[in-house]
């Protein structure tokens, strides 16, 4: 048997109210490829940040064995003198820095901290090629593309004699043809230089294609670790042990009043706003019945928020067309101001950074989207203020000491109340719920789930987005799912599944 | 009694600005020996820090947006004096034409700077920096590096005061009568909105909390009236001050729009989100900055009797530092026109308390910038012990 170059023993990690990690065992043996899969929010990322000190030695309760060492690191410089390398899926280059500087970050090769430049070109281009990159090391990691710069990540973390590479979606944000160029390399690697890599990716073929070992997580737990040649690879085997859950009544009961069609969106098409030949909403369509909830699922990146923001009135994207439709009238919306005023609502996923404002008090955040409502000639009337914010501090239940306290001191649950009340207050038709429930505990989420399935009593039409497969099959009456920009089907709540939605969206990726 | 403790609370780092007022208001009198609060020096405190008052109420709105700050204020008081100087001497047009149309200067010069900030998206700091060196420029041209001496209605608006019509042993009697008339319409509005909130069903304060403050307010006008009524009587400037402070208190804490420049600095993509015109606001706020400044740039004029080249200068740090100390947050979103206000009659009364001691002004400058930390440390620590509670 092989040596074991990793093992991660009874890890646990808890974040407030949640168990992100429960107890998870992980071997890596020297010289593999060791796959982790598993949906949005099963504990893949948390487990690697856990490992590369991300998270620092005490926040978490578990032992970190590596190379027969124990190791408690408290940063990720710790993590990387042992050798331990994180590539993350957002890429931590400086774009306006040059190509050996930034392989060289944090690591100049410098004496009495002056830096010898003709010896880092030098060692750079050594890098640069190993990884397949034939640009001048001058060149600034702006002027190069997206797969070029995941490659110099990967030399940087060569330069510091890496022992074990952990790449967190590598291919996610990449084309095809990068996204091959990439699983080449790292099989070179592996198998010339013997670097042990651990990869997290969503995309089932890939794994499958290049990885020794398949470990599944669900729910911050290790589900299996298939092996190959010993066990079945194929997508379905994998997607059985992703998402293999039973589903128990976390969804209050509700019985689907569904009208005609009220709000209809059609060939929507929005370009990326920093990059204006990149298509980040490719021709969708859609359509929402009044009282009904639609869900749109996809993985992360698929471009869900970007559809519903460049619709609320152009707050994302650029060169948008399309026509949106709302009980039979075209719509213009060149600004949220006039979304506000054509009845939508949007309900953003991060409420702590875009939805709320969290020095201010319950009070003024409900009111601040239509303050019209309260105002006569341009004056606030504060007596008006807080009956109506008092009416629906009572009716979502929110939990604070008044309408007074400031929204920042209010838990995850409480802060999303206060973001319904005030759309709420807005009176929409049609309301977009980005990601409505996360990080977020299960009492909260299933009050949350009725003042959904209410506003969908009143005939509005809602629009669900969510990463979290079971939310979406447990309250919406249809779902559309979305992948790289495009709407790759449609789902009644009988035919949808887990498995068939997964299978939808890996199918499409191809 | 939980909503007053909120309410409290929610005012506490306010209340805490008038107590360290108070402080250094009896900690000057003692070192003066009694000089800081006779009669003429609280006239003269109020007359000298007039304009700086004035610029700390719009740079409190700019501070408000997102702790931008603008630098352009001093070169803009210099070349308000300048214009002043050309329209009614040069031109020959009459005085009040003149205000009107130096008034108009500033409105322009800020929403010059207005214009690059909202909708070039320039940072303010670099846009303002500019300005200070264009206008800089602008007030030299038209002077030429002379000081031209200004018409006579220039004097009266900064340092002149009402007329008496019944004096009595020296005492400005018609300054004691505007004081009583001031705190009866006071204490009838009060009433009013009181017994109509009370009609219509709204929470109203307990009675005790109501007559104390309301008897507090009362004694506080009677008592500056008086004392001002001792002096020289009633400044025009302390009318022109109070209606300004009226006016943008209202404003920031009454209207839409000033509920929108506090959501902007407390999040201005959660703003954007709710519909806010973030752009609009930018521009209105850093345009009415130049009115003010303006405004504060013919009161300066007419202290100094004259426009000269070197109005004006630094003048955007002593309001700067006015504001911070009077709890603006340096983030946004958090702070006052009272609170500006206060924080501009805390640097005054440094100034004036340290030269009537005879304090070099090298040691002051050090003083004043001591303060300035320590108030804005008493924030940041105070803050993040709120933040550790919860």
């Amino acid at each position: 048997m092989a040596e074991i170059i990793l093992d991660m023993r009874n890890i646990t990690k808890t974040f407030p109210g949640v168990k992100a990690l429960d107890n998870v065992n992980l071997q890596v043996e020297k010289g593999e490829i060791h796959a982790l899969v598993g949906e949005n929010g099963a504990g893949k990322s948390t487990l690697m940040n856990v490992l590369s000190g991300v998270y620092p030695f005490g926040t978490y309760s578990g032992e970190i064995v590596f190379e027969g060492k124990k190791c408690e690191f408290r940063n990720v410089k710790d993590s990387e003198k042992v050798g331990i390398a994180i590539i993350h899926q957002e890429l931590a280059l400086n774009p306006f820095m040059t190509i050996a500087e930034n392989i060289f970050l944090c690591n100049e090769c410098a004496r009495n901290g002056i830096i010898n430049w003709d010896y880092t070109r030098q060692e750079a281009r050594k890098l640069m090629k190993k990884v397949g990159l034939t640009e001048d090391p001058d060149t600034l990691v702006m002027d190069i593309g997206i797969g070029k710069q995941q490659l110099v990540e990967i030399a940087k973390a060569l330069s510091k004699n890496v022992k074990l590479l952990i790449l967190d979606e590598p291919t996610a944000a990449l084309n095809d043809e990068d996204s091959n160029n990439l699983l080449n390399l790292l099989l070179e690697l592996n198998q010339e230089h013997g670097i042990t890599c651990i990869i997290i990716s969503h995309k089932i073929y890939e794994v499958i294609r290049i990885a020794d070992k398949i470990t599944v997580i669900r729910d911050g737990m290790i589900v299996e670790t298939l092996k190959r040649d010993v066990d079945e690879f194929s997508e379905n085997r994998i997607i059985k042990g992703m998402v293999g859950r039973e589903l128990v009544s976390r969804f209050p009961e509700r019985t689907p009043n569904i009208g005609e069609v009220r709000f209809e969106v059609k060939d929507w098409v929005v370009y990326d706003p920093l990059d204006d030949s990149r298509m980040r909403i490719n021709h969708v369509s859609f359509n929402v019945r009044s009282g009904e909830i639609v869900g749109i699922a996809g993985l992360m990146g698929a471009g869900r928020t970007e559809l519903a923001m460049s619709l609320f009135g152009k707050a994302y994207g650029r060169k948008i067309s399309g026509t949106v439709i709302k009980d039979g009238k075209e719509l213009v919306l060149k600004s949220v101001r006039d979304a506000i005023k054509e009845g939508l609502a949007y309900v953003t996923e991060d409420r702590k950074t875009a939805g709320l404002i969290l020095i201010d008090n319950i009070k003024r955040n409900i009111t601040l989207a239509r303050l019209d409502k309260v105002s006569k000639n341009l004056v606030i009337s504060e007596e008006l203020e807080t009956i109506v914010s008092e009416e629906l501090r009572q009716r979502l239940n929110i939990k604070a000491s008044g309408i007074y306290q400031k929204t920042g001191e209010l838990s995850g649950g409480n802060q999303q109340k206060v973001v319904l009340s005030k759309w709420i207050f807005a009176e929409p038709d049609v309301i977009f719920l980005d990601e409505p429930t996360r990080g977020i505990d299960v009492g909260s989420k299933y009050e949350i789930y009725s003042i959904i399935n209410k506003l969908a009593e009143q005939g509005k039409c809602i629009v669900l987005i969510s990463s979290e497969l079971p939310e979406i099959l447990g309250i919406c009456d249809r779902i559309y799912i979305m992948n790289e920009g495009r709407i790759v089907g449609e789902m009644n709540k009988a035919e949808a599944s887990q498995e068939n939605i997964m299978k939808c969206i890996l199918e499409s990726s191809r | 009694m939980e909503k007053h403790r909120d309410v409290f609370r929610y005012n506490i780092r306010q209340y805490g600005m008038l107590f360290a007022l108070i402080a250094i208001v009896l900690i000057f009198q003692i070192l003066t020996g009694g000089i800081l609060l006779r009669p003429i020096n609280v006239s003269r405190l109020i007359l000298q820090n007039s304009y700086i008052l004035i610029l700390a109420v719009g740079m409190m709105l700019c501070i408000l947006t997102g702790g931008h700050i603008d630098l352009s204020v001093g070169s803009v008081v210099a070349m308000v004096g300048a214009s002043s100087a050309l329209f009614s001497v040069r031109l020959g047009l009459p005085a009040s034409l003149s205000i009107f149309l130096g008034l108009l200067v500033g409105l322009l010069a800020g929403m010059w700077q207005g214009f690059w900030i909202a909708f070039v998206k320039i940072p303010p700091f670099i846009v303002t920096l500019a300005g200070m060196l264009i206008f800089n420029g602008v007030n030299n041209i038209i002077l030429n590096g002379q000081t031209v001496l200004l018409p006579k209605l220039y004097i009266t608006i900064a340092s002149d005061s009402i007329p008496d019509f019944f004096s009595v042993n020296g005492l400005h009697l018609t300054t004691v009568i505007i004081g009583v008339v001031c705190s009866v319409a006071y204490l009838i509005a009060q009433l009013i909105i009181r017994f109509s909130k009370i009609r219509n069903g709204y929470e109203v304060n307990s009675k005790q909390w109501f007559m104390t403050k309301t008897a507090l307010v009362v004694l506080i006008i009677n008592l500056f009236a008086y004392w001002l009524a001792r002096a020289n009587g009633l400044p025009y400037i302390v009318i022109l001050l109070v209606v300004i402070i009226a006016v943008y208190s209202f404003i920031t804490n009454k209207t839409v729009a000033g509920r929108h420049i506090y959501a902007l600095g407390g999040n201005a993509k959660a703003a954007e989100l709710s519909g806010i015109n973030t752009r609009k606001v930018m521009f209105w706020v850093y345009a009415n900055m130049g009115f003010l400044a303006a405004l504060a740039g013919i009161v300066f004029a007419g202290r100094l009797n004259s426009a000269t080249p070197t109005a004006g200068q630094g003048f955007e740090l002593d309001t700067i530092a006015a504001c911070f100390i009077g709890g603006a947050s340096a983030t946004g979103g958090v702070g006052t026109i009272i609170g500006a206000i206060i924080g501009g009659f805390i640097m005054g009364i440094m100034n004036n308390g340290m030269s009537i001691m005879g304090i070099s002004t090298f040691w002051q400058s050090i003083i004043k910038g001591l303060v300035t930390i320590l108030a804005v440390a008493f924030d940041v620590i105070s803050k993040s012990k709120a933040k550790a509670r919860y």
